[in-house]
């Protein structure tokens, strides 16, 4: 696998006061691939998301985004450029209807600023009735979620939820598709539709997608490269069978000589 | 009082009643997209009021294009209010912000008096005076068409929030912005355009007010009384504050016609305190709204 990375995280450095949430970590994300993010609770998933995504800001370190480095970009300019992410707690605008939040995904995306969309009222218009097909055809249909497009995301089920949220990312055209967490809390049925939706992306669209999990199993399954924090280090990086194996790993989530149930293992 | 009067005091009531509707939603847009209460609305109200004055009086400019005058410049109010005052304060705590507001509010206040002196000025005539006979029934005239121009406003306001990409958008930011800063949405663009909305609301608001009554400097204080509807309807339901204001309207009219003019400040905020006894958040505001 010598395909260049589209994404890389270089010797990144986080601290919040005396917490160290990032030491050093680095990451290659490479095109059409999933790449995973796993480690126990607190070993920094999350924050190595945010800084990512631009919401902290290391205090060393950078990162590369097709070959531009973005350490000091914007969040949204991040995320116009192509970089989408989930939350791990859904984070849908729970008073709109699905399909308004699918549509703010694509709201970058529409040429037309602000005030021109205010003036302009023909050609935003046009605008948005080319998003409202594009995305019925390519995020609604092969989500399978048209039957739920004009109701409100408050009323919906938890995994549809998920469901709606990862559709609201494919709206934004992304170049690395972010999960944070996308089959947490879900049943057996559910997680299988997710992994099998993520699946989909990477083998017929080749999406490149990056998501932190805790589901092992699911990891496991479709990565083609994990890379395992912990403590805020990066203590183990390869295919899934290389850090199954690794002993680090088994230390950090078996925690060989504390004794305690694997955490990892549950859902 | 007998029947009549009854209904023509309610009727002045409601209608009178669109005005404050109008003032809290302009509250209401501030609160909702930047979490902090304006206390300046009331200066943002007569400053508005002003500039269509001076356009229209000093430059001679025929109304329609006043108005727009004074709009604009409301319009580059905020904008700056927002670009110089508020955003430096980003990440502060919200009392801060609603501190700066309320300094903000004298400055304005002296500002205008500075400029145009603390006497009553004549507004030029915004709506008809004719008043409607329906019957016994008589609905001063300003006060009728009055209701029907802050229910217009409202009404574009509400829809644009509900059906165009950009209002959507503020929706968005106003309800989880680090979502919508994450989707790409320029928080601080939405944020700006609050601020803008606001304003104008203000100066329609204003302008209406001071053309019913007169213009000066005390024109502000009329915000001051809206508060009570804002609260009443709760800080962050715009539907919520349209009813809380003909609520209070109405009271405040049917007070003036049990008890006399010096009930009509009195009855109304009694009324908003035993409703608020009941419903701390207001009739249709949120239960987890920060005290303040």
């Amino acid at each position: 696998m010598n395909l260049s990375p589209v994404l890389s995280v270089d010797d990144v450095h986080l601290r919040f006061g005396g917490i160290r949430a990032l030491s050093g970590v680095s990451l290659q994300v490479a095109a059409g691939q999933i790449t995973a993010v796993i480690g126990p609770n607190g070993a920094g998933k999350t924050s190595l998301f945010n800084a990512i995504s631009g919401f902290y800001k290391p205090q060393q370190g950078r990162m590369v985004f097709e070959g531009r480095d973005i350490s000091h970009t914007k969040p949204n300019v991040r995320a116009a450029m192509g970089l989408a992410r989930t939350f791990q707690n859904v984070a849908l605008f729970r008073g709109m209807t699905v399909m308004d939040n699918i549509k703010l995904g694509g709201h970058h995306r529409m040429g037309a600023g602000t005030l021109q969309a205010m003036a302009y009222w023909g050609r935003s218009q046009r605008e948005e009735m080319a998003l409202r097909e594009e995305l019925e055809r390519d995020v609604i249909d092969f989500l399978e979620i048209d039957h739920i497009r004009h109701q409100s995301v408050a009323s919906l089920p938890y995994g549809l939820q998920k469901r709606v949220e990862l559709a609201r990312a494919l709206a934004m055209h992304p170049k690395v598709l972010m999960l944070d967490e996308p089959v947490a809390g879900m049943n057996r049925e559910e997680t299988e539709d997710m992994a099998r939706f993520i699946l989909d992306l990477q083998e017929e669209r080749g999406m490149t997608i990056l998501l932190i999990e805790h589901d092992m199993g699911m990891v496991m399954d479709i990565s083609n490269h994990v890379a395992v924090l912990n403590f805020g280090q990066l203590i183990a990086s390869g295919t899934p069978q290389e850090v199954r194996s690794h002993p680090e790993v088994i230390r950090a989530y078996l925690g060989a000589r504390e004794g305690r149930t694997p955490a990892a293992q549950q859902g | 009082m007998d029947w009549l009067s009854f209904i023509e005091f309610s009727l002045i009531g409601i209608f009178s009643g669109g005005l404050l509707s109008l003032v809290a939603l302009g509250f209401v847009l501030i609160y909702k997209g930047t979490r902090a209460i304006n206390f300046a609305m009331g200066e943002f109200m007569m400053l508005g009021a002003y500039l269509i004055y001076t356009a229209h009086s000093w430059l001679g400019l025929p109304l329609w294009l006043a108005v727009a005058f004074g709009l604009a410049g409301i319009c580059l109010t905020a904008l700056l209010v927002e670009r110089l005052v508020l955003r430096p304060l980003a990440g502060q705590p919200v009392v801060s912000v609603l501190m700066v507001t309320i300094g903000l509010g004298a400055f304005l206040h002296g500002a205008v008096d500075a400029i145009w002196g603390g006497r009553n000025l004549e507004m030029p005539q915004m709506l008809p005076r004719k008043p409607l006979l329906w019957g016994d029934l008589l609905i001063p005239g300003p006060i009728f068409w009055s209701f029907w121009v802050a229910l217009a406003v409202i009404a574009a306001l509400s829809l644009y929030f509900r059906f165009s990409r950009t209002g959507i958008a503020m929706r968005a930011a106003a309800s989880d912005p680090i979502t919508a800063y994450a989707l790409g949405i320029d928080v601080r663009r939405t944020q700006q355009l609050t601020w803008v909305f606001a304003g104008c609301v203000g100066a329609v608001a204003g302008t209406i007010v001071a053309s019913i009554s007169s213009l000066s400097p005390a024109l502000s204080a009329t915000a001051l009384g809206v508060l009570a509807v804002v609260i009443l309807g709760g800080l962050d339901s715009i539907l919520g504050v349209i009813i809380a204001g003909l609520v209070v309207g109405w009271l405040e009219s049917i007070a003036v016609g049990f008890f006399g003019g010096k009930a009509r400040d009195l009855v109304p905020y009694l009324v908003v305190l035993a409703i608020l006894m009941v419903r701390p958040y207001g009739l249709l505001g949120t239960r987890d709204i920060e005290r303040l």
